[in-house]
């Protein structure tokens, strides 16, 4: 276990390399890139084998398209872009240059947990950055497969994978750092984070969760109440068994289509993980005793126990709770007020669809929403009646893979976005260089001030190059004079 | 002459808070979210800036000292231009951005979307108390937001003249302004918001951040730092000496958060700037420069007995080449040169914000760069240089908020630029579309269709389902034939 003066010691390591500038060459981060290109090949094997242990998920295929990503974009995104100026500013050039931040600190969840560590590890590198990872603890298997295969596959004076409880990663956030990328879900260690990154001014990311709502209005066709229902229970129980932020935390649909959709579900969720879910392999498990216990207590409501229709069953042993569907719970039992977590789904089901709004916006801004209509009105309303990190129409989860698609929450689902270049952005400081001729003058900047240069500034301000000209020419003036003060 | 004294109400948390809800409710009723809203909003405070531009000058005149030309010109003329390109651009920066998407989300469009944050709260400093104060609550109009507005008690003048300005030209609905001092801004950051925008110091940023860190805001902190002028023997010294004259002294009397703070040249250099400096500010000032009305004064006597403390240091008292003279009734210091100050002094730890201009010599002027990569990071950096190899050693090398070769401080009229600072000087950026930006939340819009659903995304989950997903997902055409057809890729 290190201790804090080794803790410093790397980092201070870290810090003396990247000021030598290795980092930010295009070659540098090109090899990085391509070495977890080849980690992600070689150890496929290991890393599902550890995912399973931990939790079950695949993310390897979209952090194989990061990758490739940022390999044919590294040139463009390191470029910069010109700056526009107005045509007075002649012989001046000016543009935006990217520049790496330096030394970032990647606190990742248990729950993606290979996606989440690396897929904002790949742009940092590519931003030309030195990064300190602190995985999870509770997906112990794939946090040391991390540290191994990085050691192998990537320059170790600038990658470093710190592994450790909440202790260390209290000890990691006091320490100096040019950027805080934070992954881990909840709003109360977000604040502890962002006020830990006070002291130094360090500028934060937070990926936090919140309770995504998934919106179901009537379908005219019966292939697309289908589709948005299998939708539904993949984006919630297919989903990490709903141990996701943008996992579906609870679903509004009209009391008149309640059963109908109920019915649906359940064949749904028969269909995909069997008869007996505790034996398919196709559903996650719970991470630990800790949250299993959370969720139960969740159901053991009195209220809550007698709205569950479908599932309750929980086996402490194993881990595992049964896909859980509650109607028509009290609002303020528990499992309404707290991010769920867990494949235990509410459903609400207003009079109107049109209510779901209200009620969305009752509840903290959620990172995503979700909502399935062909109703261009309530698409509308949707979006500009409500505000989160992003909104889905007709779909759950998928937003994530666009990559062209910024990736971030509000309020209390966090601030800062990645994924594609948004990444590369919210690592990268973003320098304005300009450049100035000798040859060019404004003389009239420079005191002492009289009428005559005033006006002409005054015109130069405003673009005005025609009424700068008349001035010039003795054909106009701004003002009668100054005011004596 | 007696007058009727108004009951004078306390700002405290309990009148913070309903104010903030009082916003918030007014922000949720919709009103911001209107073009004409916000138009209307933009043409009024140029309006006001107009209409109002004798009673802004003399207020900063007031509080600073500041000459006329400085005040309509650096304050009032910036500020209109900000809402005359706010208002000509806002139609196009309030559409939504359409996006392309990828095979692994077929069929499907995606856009990202501008959404105000909601109610938001900007803290402005007393160096540009006008331009600082109303330029970020520009941004904040334009991207739809409810603005709170705490302008600085070191100017108090310009203060009470923007209550009263903001009360008589925008909608209070929707925007305020709120007078006062510790106890005031306290009651304010105790409060949750979408934003908080803060210029200003680093110490105060950081009890800025910590309040906001409670609820979780997100906040723009535009801060300071030692701004260096790198000055090269191949430079031209004659334009060069002028342009950083006016830079320090021209600006606010150096009390500039981007005004050349000290100068770093090598040896053969130094007494032929300091010369060239001397003549330009003769030029500029005259001869009896303490006296000079084209200056602005010291702010207050706080920042004066702090600038005295500086000059009055032992190790570099006697380093003074021009000036050091001081009026302390009337809050002037004569525009200063020091020449070989040593490392460890104050003045060249310190940000000096104020007419002291310390030059510090190196043996070769690429060393200049190690001097200031050894402080914390500036809000810019100036070089003055003919070489080009040196001016693309200095980009790549010095880290800063931005910079600027062969010229000083006219980066920050380009409004295609991103002004803000890195690390010590702050976090975010504004001016032009980037305050929009810096106010708005960007949200992700993805639209997809009920057609084309594939079955592989779902449980149960089978080897062949995995090859065809991860062949999806990373993109691979081939991988994904390959896969239909159950190849392996390899």
């Amino acid at each position: 276990m290190e201790t804090l003066r080794d803790f410093e010691r790397d980092l201070e390591e870290m810090r003396e390399y990247y000021s030598h500038g290795k980092t930010k060459e295009a070659s540098w981060r090109k090899t990085q890139l391509k070495g977890l290109l080849t980690l992600l090949k070689e150890k496929e094997g290991d890393i599902l084998n550890a995912l399973k242990q931990d939790l079950g998920k695949h993310q390897i295929g979209i952090l194989i398209k990061t990758l490739n990503l940022a390999l044919d974009s590294l040139r463009g995104w390191m470029s910069g872009r010109k700056a526009k100026l107005p045509q007075i500013a002649l012989l001046t050039s000016a543009e935006i240059v990217p520049e790496p931040l330096g030394l970032v600190l990647i606190i990742s969840s248990w729950n993606f947990h290979f996606g989440l560590s690396l897929e904002p590890m790949i742009v940092a590198l590519a931003a030309g950055k030195t990064v300190v990872l602190k995985p999870s603890e509770l997906a112990p298997a794939s946090a040391s497969l991390l540290a191994t295969a990085t050691s192998t596959y990537l320059d170790n004076k600038a990658v470093k994978i710190i592994q450790g409880g909440p202790s260390v990663g209290e000890q990691l956030i006091q320490q100096r750092w040019d950027k805080i990328f934070f992954t881990v879900g909840s709003a109360h260690v977000g604040r502890i984070v962002m006020s830990a990154a006070v002291k130094h001014l360090t500028p934060v990311t937070l990926e936090l969760g919140g309770k995504c709502p998934a919106v179901l209005d009537s379908l005219s066709s019966s292939w697309d109440i289908k589709v948005a229902v299998k939708r539904i229970v993949h984006g919630k129980f297919g989903c990490c068994a709903g141990q996701a932020c943008r996992a579906i935390d609870y679903i509004l649909v009209e009391k008149k289509f309640t059963r109908t959709m109920m019915e649906l579900m359940k064949s749904m969720i028969k269909e995909m993980f069997g008869e007996n879910p505790k034996e398919s392999p196709s559903i996650a498990r719970i991470i630990n005793k800790q949250h299993l216990l959370r969720l139960k207590n969740l159901l053991k409501d009195p209220h809550v126990d007698a709205s569950t229709v479908f599932g309750g069953s929980v086996d402490k042993d194993n881990l595992f709770i049964e896909p859980t569907i509650l109607v028509d719970h009290p609002l303020q039992a528990e499992i309404m007020t707290d991010e769920i977590f867990g494949p235990l789904l509410p459903i609400i089901t207003p009079e109107k669809i049109e209510d779901s709004i209200q009620f969305i916006n009752s509840k903290p801004k959620a990172l995503a929403i979700y909502c399935f209509t062909k109703n261009k009105t309530l698409q509308r309303r949707m979006i500009s009646e409500t505000s989160s990190g992003s909104v889905t129409f007709n779909d759950t989860i998928i937003q994530y893979a666009a990559d062209t698609l910024p990736f971030g929450g509000i309020g209390g689902s966090g601030f800062g976005r990645y994924r594609g270049k948004f990444s590369f952005d919210t690592f990268s400081h973003e320098k304005a260089v300009t450049r100035r001729s000798f040859l060019t003058e404004f003389w009239f900047r420079f005191p002492p001030w009289n009428n005559h240069k005033f006006q002409l500034l005054a015109f130069t301000f405003n673009y005005d190059y025609l009424g700068l000209v008349l001035v010039i020419l003795g054909l106009k003036s701004y003002r009668q004079g100054l005011n004596d003060i | 002459m007696v007058s009727v004294e108004k009951e004078m109400k306390v700002f405290d948390l309990e009148a913070a808070s309903s104010m903030v809800k009082e916003l918030r409710d007014e922000f949720l009723s919709g009103k911001t979210r209107s073009y004409e809203w916000r138009v209307t909003q933009l043409k009024n405070i140029i309006k006001m800036s107009e209409d109002r531009e004798q009673d802004i000058v003399k207020a900063l005149h007031s509080d600073l000292g500041k000459p006329e030309f400085e005040s309509s010109i650096y304050e009032i003329s910036m500020l209109k231009n900000a809402c005359t390109l706010a208002i000509k651009k806002l139609k196009q920066w309030m559409k939504p951005e359409k996006v392309k998407t990828s095979l692994t989300s077929f069929p499907s469009s995606a856009e990202i979307v501008s959404e105000p944050l909601g109610v938001v709260l900007v803290i402005s400093p007393w160096n540009y108390p006008f331009l600082l104060s109303i330029e970020p609550v520009v941004g904040a109009i334009a991207a739809g937001n409810a603005v709170v507005l705490k302008p600085s008690e070191i100017a108090p003048a310009t203060s009470s003249l923007l209550a009263k300005l903001v009360g008589e030209y925008l909608d209070n609905s929707l925007i305020r302004v709120v007078e006062g001092a510790v106890a005031e801004t306290s009651a304010l950051l105790e409060q949750k918001w979408d934003k908080i925008f803060y210029t200003g110091n680093s110490r105060i940023g950081r009890i800025v951040m910590a309040a906001a860190a409670k609820h979780l805001t997100p906040v723009l902190l535009e801060l300071g730092g030692k701004c260096p002028a790198v000055v090269d023997s191949s430079t031209n010294l004659k334009v060069a000496a002028r342009r950083i004259v006016a830079g320090k002294w021209g600006c606010n009397n150096g009390q500039t958060c981007v005004a050349v703070d000290y100068i770093l040249t090598t040896k053969d250099v130094a007494l032929k700037l300091v010369d060239a400096l001397k003549h330009e500010l003769e030029g500029f000032y005259g001869k009896n420069q303490l006296e000079s009305k084209d200056r602005s004064r010291i702010v207050n006597s706080n920042h004066f007995a702090r600038l005295t403390k500086l000059l009055d240091e032992d190790k570099v008292s006697g380093k003074i080449v021009h000036g050091g003279e001081r009026d302390k009734a009337n809050l002037k210091i004569a525009p200063t040169i020091l020449l070989d100050v040593p490392r460890d002094s104050l003045i060249m730890n310190e940000e000096i914000f104020g007419p002291l201009l310390p030059i510090f010599t190196v043996e070769k002027v690429e060393n200049s760069f190690d001097v200031i990569n050894s402080g914390t990071k500036p809000l810019a950096a100036y070089l003055f240089s003919d070489n080009k190899k040196l001016k693309e050693q200095f980009v790549m090398a010095v880290s800063a908020g931005g910079l600027l070769i062969n010229d000083t401080i006219i980066h920050l009229t380009v409004d295609a630029l991103p002004f803000g600072g890195v690390q010590e000087s702050g976090m975010g950026a504004y001016h032009g579309k980037f305050s929009f930006d810096a106010f708005s939340h960007k949200k992700a819009v993805l639209y997809r269709s009920f057609a084309g659903d594939a079955p592989v995304r779902y449980p149960p989950y089978t080897n062949g389902k995995l090859k065809f997903m991860k062949a999806l997902m990373s993109g691979s055409i081939l991988g994904v034939i390959c896969a239909l057809f159950g190849w392996s890729k390899n």
